[in-house]
């Protein structure tokens, strides 16, 4: 962790916040982002846009994360279909795509990239 | 480029044009129609008087016909073949030249000659156009009479019908569809349709038909037996007659009794020119069907390429719904074959008819007649159709099954010639190169060979070909429940049971593979519940839940949630309800009465949940479930506290019986009723489990399903008294979550269940496995267990921090946008956010 990293990221909440192997939404400068905690996996924390393409609503966060052939995703709670947690990448739908944040535990804080 | 000319644009021509078009033949089609309109379907022409349009039958458009390259004319008859200078002319005097000539100009119906066959009143059932006039004719009439009592009668009798008429079908000969069915399928079917309301007149013969000035009906026709009958229109549907007149007048060769005479490349006496469907004779028989018309037109359209595929003739079976009723014809239904042996099964109680025709060696099977149950059709026509030898006792394959009667022929069973799906003409041997070309899913086989796709009958048969197929090559059907475990959610409850297993970590870690997933990661946590019934938001099972387990209540469509307490059995006093009321009105929620006796309320923001709650439970309320696969409602009626004929106390009984099993988790939601009295108002015989109320106790019925696919509950036992019948709850439901697969409802489980109800009956009631003792005592231990998760919830600071929109601020999620209708909030549609969101703006 450079100081240069830090410059840019934000703490957005602290590691307490977060919930083991499940997702939370945190607001940035107006947008919603899904952060989602794995603690056995590296790095553990990982984030996408909270806004779900496809079922149109701000849902993300509240899906089931799991893997598709070693792929790490989060599955929507509304219709299913899964987004890559690196990528942001639909599996269902290739011209289906979400922002992804950079995103690193620190310490105790969660920063992210503004 | 070879010039082909098509004459005729019916479901067989048009069949042809798509053929060719589609094959790698460089042709420049001309289409010559009749009539005004492309090709339709005739077959489902009735369907026009209930409701379809010209447009629903049609097969093909004009401008689809444009598209593909296809010179067509419509609402133009051909008038002349000139057959040395290989041209046509149309009686608008137009003027094609062929290289192959393609007659497919079918038939006409038989209109008998009778005086007054001419009469305005009379019509005959071929065209849409006839069906205008059908319908006219119809218009302030109260009376109609089909003549003729064969197939074509009996769908021009159902049209005559839908129109609201009175409706009769006059049959010259002394039965009904006397072609396809013998004496007794016959008189049967009369029965049937009799029974109906439409009135059947046989061995009559019309003399005259002449106009009517007194009295009813606008015409009256008189019978060489003397009879007469009123009516106020006719419909002569009495069978169809090849249109060869054309090929008459350029002297092509045709049948005695009418047809193009055509050999098996469907080429006429004439070598350029081919005739199909209908209009052709191929070894002296005409086929009325459609299947061997397409037939006809494949093999038509392959001569003009490399591969020359030939028509031997069709078989000429037939199954379908007459007037609602089933009838099956298959091979040699009369018995007319030399020492054929005919088995007959009649059960006038149900009214069915079924009988088999077998070879004097009791081997093959010749015929078969079917009225009233079509059940056994497919299998019968495979014995027919492949020869395969008939079982020693052939009368079982009639028999109903608990006479003995058997159960249908195994997929393996099947010959690879045999044709599993008719009307796409696609055999056992086409379904296995499919397989083999690695498409080997249902839907894989069907989207690729386009089985099942067609009338769907064949859909059961074609799922058991590929399953057992997939058995066969050792892919044994695939059980797995995903990528990660690689076994299904019974073995996965046996697992966690046996092995004390009590997370999801724990069960990954012994027994999968990868990080779980949205489909495994629930099942284990519903089985934990169902096992060892922890809090289900214990922070190692939190990542395993749907969001509505999360979150204990409903996600809608717009990410909001709602909320439905639990009102057991749908007693509520006033003053809950009017709490409801507040709540509601407080917090702005859309409400709405459930169909399981409860109130939903809609629209909750996440952050608003707990709040919701906590005045909901300081009122008495508790969770109502609705959010999981777990017991939902039981539903009563008022029962003998109240109502007049109630025999039990069936709302004592339903709150009983939803707080025994209220949290309850199971492989899918559970729903019951309990009904005061037979009278059944509270459709228990629709639950899982349905409790109806008798003089000497109540009956169980189990397995019932509403919803997408309804099906009626089975009576399980009967006059039990209230400690009987909580002991087979407990052991039925506690039987279910254990065995059940995932997602599986209690009425597919036991579809699916070997033995079926009688099986059941034997683990619950009478112990044959030995594990009741264990069963009651799991119940027992959930029950014991019970807790209102929100009760719960509310009462912990770390469990209320998820019920956050945001974790670093209090905002409110913007994207959720509210409009009023009819009094109350719903979601704002997609238009209506972009218009609100532009005044904001």
């Amino acid at each position: 962790m450079s100081l240069n990293m830090k410059d840019q990221h934000i703490s957005i909440c602290r590691q307490n916040d977060l919930i083991p192997n499940s997702g939370i939404c945190a607001e940035l400068a107006g947008k919603q982002v899904a952060l989602f905690y794995l603690p056995d996996e590296s790095p553990a924390i990982y984030a996408i846009d909270n806004w779900d393409p496809i079922g149109k609503a701000n849902v993300l966060s509240r899906g089931i994360v799991g893997d598709i052939n070693g792929q790490l995703v989060v599955s929507s709670p509304l219709y299913k279909q899964h987004f890559d947690l690196i990528t942001g990448q639909c599996i269902e739908h290739s011209d289906v795509k979400v922002p992804v944040y950079v995103v690193e535990l620190v310490d105790d804080c969660v920063l992210i990239n503004q | 480029m070879l010039k082909v000319v098509i004459i005729g644009n019916g479901m067989v021509g048009h069949h042809y044009v798509e053929q060719l078009a589609a094959s790698p033949v460089a042709a420049k089609i001309t289409v010559i129609g009749g009539e005004a309109r492309p090709a339709y379907d005739r077959v489902h022409l009735s369907d026009y008087f209930a409701g379809s349009t010209p447009e629903d039958l049609a097969l093909t458009t004009k401008e689809h016909y444009l598209d593909m390259g296809v010179d067509a004319h419509f609402g133009d008859m051909v008038a002349h073949i000139d057959r040395s200078n290989k041209i046509v002319i149309t009686e608008s005097g137009q003027a094609y030249s062929y290289d192959k000539l393609v007659l497919a100009t079918g038939s006409y119906p038989f209109v008998p000659p009778v005086e007054g066959n001419n009469l305005p009143q009379c019509t005959v059932y071929r065209t849409i156009d006839d069906l205008g006039m059908i319908q006219a004719q119809a218009n302030n009439a109260k009376v109609g009479v089909v003549v003729g009592g064969g197939l074509l009668g009996l769908e021009a009798a159902n049209a005559v019908q839908n129109l609201g008429l009175e409706t009769h079908v006059v049959e010259f000969a002394p039965g009904l569809m006397g072609v396809e069915l013998d004496a007794g399928g016959s008189s049967m079917l009369r029965r049937k349709i009799e029974a109906l309301g439409v009135k059947v007149h046989t061995s009559k013969a019309t003399e005259l038909i002449e106009t009517n000035s007194e009295g009813k009906g606008r015409v009256v026709m008189h019978f060489a037996d003397g009879g007469s009958l009123a009516t106020d229109m006719i419909v002569f549907s009495a069978g169809i007659r090849p249109y060869d007149q054309l090929a008459r007048d350029c002297g092509l060769v045709v049948g005695e009794r009418g047809g193009i005479a055509i050999d098996q490349y469907c080429k006429t006496s004439d070598p350029s020119i081919f005739a199909i469907g209908e209009c052709a004779l191929f070894d002296n028989k005409i086929y009325g069907l459609v299947a061997p018309g397409y037939r006809m037109a494949e093999a038509a359209a392959s001569q003009l390429g490399s591969e020359g595929i030939s028509f031997l003739g069709a078989d000429m079976s037939t199954k379908l719904k007459l007037l609602g009723v089933d009838v099956g014809s298959i091979g040699d239904a009369h018995g007319r074959q030399e020492g054929s042996v005919a088995y007959t099964f009649s059960d006038e109680r149900i009214d069915v008819y079924k009988r088999l025709i077998v070879s004097a060696d009791g081997k093959s099977l010749l015929g078969a007649v079917l009225v009233g149950d079509c059940s056994e059709y497919d299998t019968l026509l495979q014995y027919f159709l492949n020869g395969i030898d008939l079982p020693s006792d052939p009368e079982t394959l009639i028999l109903p099954t608990n006479a003995g009667g058997s159960p249908a022929l195994g997929a393996s069973a099947l010959p690879l010639t045999a044709t599993i799906c008719s009307c796409h003409n696609v055999s056992k041997g086409d379904i296995v190169a499919t397989m083999d070309a690695g498409f080997c899913s249902l839907a894989e086989v069907k989207s690729e060979t386009c089985a099942a796709s067609g009338c769907g009958g064949c859909a059961a048969l074609l799922k058991n070909v590929v399953d057992d197929e997939m058995a066969a090559r050792g892919l044994d059907v695939d059980t797995a429940m995903c990528e990660h475990f690689n076994f299904t959610r019974q073995e996965m409850f046996h697992i966690i049971k046996v092995e004390t297993i009590k997370s999801f970590e724990d069960l990954l870690h012994k027994h999968g593979t990868g990080r779980g997933c949205e489909v495994c990661k629930p099942t284990a946590g519903s089985i934990l519940a169902s096992l060892w019934n922890d809090y289900v938001l214990e922070e190692k099972h939190v990542g395993l839940q749907d969001t509505n387990d999360t979150f204990l209540a409903n996600m809608q469509n717009n990410g909001t949630y709602s909320v439905v307490p639990r009102i057991a059995g749908g007693e509520i006093t006033p003053d809950k309800l009017i709490v409801l009321g507040q709540v509601a009105k407080k917090y702005q929620l859309y409400t709405k009465i459930t169909g399981g006796q409860r109130i939903d309320l809609f629209g909750a923001r996440l952050q608003q949940l707990p709040a919701i709650w906590q005045e909901l439970i300081e009122a008495g309320f508790e969770t109502g479930h609705a959010y999981g696969k777990a017991l939902r409602t039981v539903k009563s009626c008022v029962g003998s506290t109240w109502c007049r004929y109630g025999v039990q106390d069936s709302v004592a009984m339903a709150l009983y019986v939803e707080n025994r099993y209220k949290g309850l988790r199971s492989p899918h939601k559970l729903k019951s009723g309990v009904s005061g009295c037979t009278r059944e108002c509270a459709e228990a015989q629709s639950k899982d489990f349905g409790i109806i109320a008798t003089e000497n106790g109540w009956n169980l019925y189990v397995g019932g399903n509403g919803g997408m696919k309804p099906r009626h509950a089975e009576l399980f036992a009967t006059d039990l008294d209230d400690k009987t019948l909580i002991k087979y709850i407990d052991r039925f439901l506690m039987f279910y979550v254990r065995t059940a697969d995932r997602l599986q409802r209690t009425s597919v489980w036991m579809d699916n269940l070997e033995g079926g109800l009688d099986y059941l009956k034997q683990v619950v009631i009478e112990d044959s496995l030995g594990i009741c003792n264990d069963l009651e005592a799991q119940m027992d231990a959930v029950v014991g267990s019970y807790q209102c998760e929100w009760k719960t919830t509310i009462e912990d600071p770390e469990k209320l921090k998820r019920f956050r929109q945001f974790v670093n601020s209090d905002g409110q999620d913007k994207a959720i946008i509210f409009v009023e209708e009819r009094g109350q909030l719903r979601p704002a549609k997609e238009e209506e956010h972009q218009k609100i969101s532009a005044t904001l703006d």
